[in-house]
């Protein structure tokens, strides 16, 4: 499929690449493809590379001079990731206590959206979810695949305290708070998985593109599994997914 | 070691930024004035990325365990030496437990303290610079004690370069158009580059928000890319720049993006001073 694609500068020393704003698994693949052929090429000359739902910025480690010969030279790499082979990515399943001391707005949100609390889990464990990026705060997964029986706007009164591990849903988005913080979401679980740890390597385990379904657990497994996590005993490892 | 005897209002370790994991969500961090903070480096003969103290507003007291060489750069806080006024931007030779005193800054906001050889806190990521939930501690606290190499040699200023004193008078920000610049009105990109704006009483490591308030009408945009530098307008019409400690990535149109040195501009800026926009083509 073929993008139309905005080349702009950014600032001294970068440049952002725009795709149509929207959010799409396949046009995620052409921007991740993008991305890898041009950390490939230009290993000494760029710092970082991000993407986001329909982005990618390339930081460089010096100011670019010459930003028109640049974007062309940036513009023949894409040619190349067309032809970037299919492969196959990971799936990360994610352990979530739905219980009431954890999920405390799922009460609130099953009645407001005139669905059962089983039902509620029901949709929101048997999705498969896509990683687009990670952003917001180290660790925050932006999470594509939401079943839309599921969508809810924000609260408009945000939660001050919202613990570590929450797992909520705002809007079309359904996430992971990878630290304690203020936040808007309404809480309907909780994982004991750290989602970021800074003493790790790497200090995060997802990546864009990687694939993440929730699974039910009880709240005697979820005290357990904090457990083993707090002693080093737990080891999160992906599935492969075709 | 250095003892802290008062840490200042907001006093962290710096160095030039955490690069390689925002596509962990994790920002860059980093001085804040990266030239002040640069000069001081460059002085000692220090590397680049050598650790060294930002203060903000009003600095600490410090004392000094082993003998080494110092330099103090950036915003004005009176430095004294043992009760004597020294000199910012020039070397300062330290003897074991000298005290180092910084009041109030009467010039510029932020001020940086480099040491021969940088100051060793850990390296988290690639880098020393303090960030909640990243480095161990975010701020730097009284009774501290932070770790320098002793240094005997011979001192000798190892840049000729001037520092410019114009950087802490100048209010003028470049900036390049923002990537939404467009979705403005014909009236907003005037009121942009027309109105003197005030640096709020919210202004931190990670944003400085502007007065007065932007008429504005603009949506939310898709979650996107941003660097420090980039200036927001969220939807009651608050102009926001981001500055070092800013979130990767930001869902509200970017309207503006401040060239670096602006950047190090802003940095010594305090609520009630007033800036310029100016398009650089």
């Amino acid at each position: 499929m073929d993008y139309e694609l905005k080349f702009s500068r950014y600032n001294e020393h970068s440049i952002l690449i725009e795709w149509p704003a929207v959010m799409d698994e396949n046009m995620l693949k052409n921007i991740l493809d993008y991305k890898k052929s041009i950390q490939n090429s230009s290993v000494e000359l760029v710092v970082e590379v991000i993407n986001t739902f329909n982005s990618l910025l390339i930081i460089y480690d010096l100011t670019i001079d010459d930003v028109y010969g640049e974007i062309l030279r940036l513009k023949s790499l894409k040619i190349k990731a067309e032809t970037i082979e299919e492969a196959s990515s990971k799936l990360w399943r994610i352990p979530v206590c739905y219980d009431d001391d954890f999920g405390i707005d799922l009460e609130a949100f099953s009645k407001e959206k005139q669905l059962s609390k089983n039902e509620v889990i029901e949709l929101h464990s048997s999705a498969i979810y896509t990683i687009f990026f990670i952003g917001f705060l180290p660790g925050f997964l932006y999470l594509g695949g939401l079943d839309k029986k599921l969508y809810l706007d924000r609260k408009s009164t945000p939660n001050l305290d919202i613990k570590k591990g929450s797992v909520g849903i705002g809007g079309s988005q359904t996430g992971i708070y990878p630290k304690n913080s203020p936040g808007g979401w309404h809480i309907i679980g909780k994982t004991p998985v750290d989602f970021f740890n800074a003493k790790s390597s790497p200090p995060c385990v997802f990546n864009a593109g990687d694939k993440l379904q929730f699974f039910e657990i009880s709240k005697t497994e979820f005290l357990d599994l904090e457990q083993d996590i707090k002693n080093n005993k737990f080891q999160l490892t992906p599935e492969l997914y075709a | 070691m250095l003892r802290i005897l008062q840490a200042g209002f907001f006093s962290s370790i710096q160095d030039l930024g955490r690069f390689g994991y925002r596509d962990k969500g994790v920002p860059v961090s980093g001085a804040m004035d990266l030239y002040s903070a640069q000069f001081a480096n460059a002085l000692l003969g220090n590397t680049k990325d050598a650790a060294l103290i930002e203060m903000t507003m009003l600095g600490g007291k410090f004392q000094f365990l082993e003998r080494t060489v110092i330099a103090v750069s950036g915003a004005f806080m009176n430095p004294t030496l043992n009760g004597d006024a020294v000199l910012q931007n020039k070397l300062i030779k330290i003897q074991p437990n000298d005290v180092l005193y910084f009041g109030g800054a009467e010039k510029g906001f932020r001020t940086y303290l480099a040491v021969k050889g940088g100051f060793k806190t850990e390296t988290i990521l690639g880098s020393r610079s303090m960030y909640p939930s990243v480095t161990t501690q975010s701020v730097i606290k009284k009774d501290d004690h932070i770790i320098y190499e002793p240094f005997q040699g011979v001192e000798e200023a190892l840049s000729k370069v001037k520092y410019q004193d114009s950087h802490l008078e100048s209010n003028i920000l470049d900036v390049f158009k923002g990537v939404e610049f467009d979705m403005l009105s014909e009236n907003q990109k005037q009121q942009l580059f027309s109105e003197q704006f005030k640096v709020s009483k919210n202004n931190n490591r990670m944003a400085y928000q502007l007065e007065p308030l932007l008429d504005n009408n603009l949506k939310p945009i898709l979650s996107s890319p941003v660097l420090p530098g980039t200036v927001q307008l969220i939807p009651n019409g608050n102009l926001i720049v981001l500055t070092r400690d800013c979130q990767t990535t930001g869902g509200y149109p970017r309207v503006l993006q401040l060239t670096e040195r602006s950047i190090n501009i802003l940095a010594q800026k305090n609520s009630g001073n007033t800036i310029n926009f100016r398009l650089k083509e």
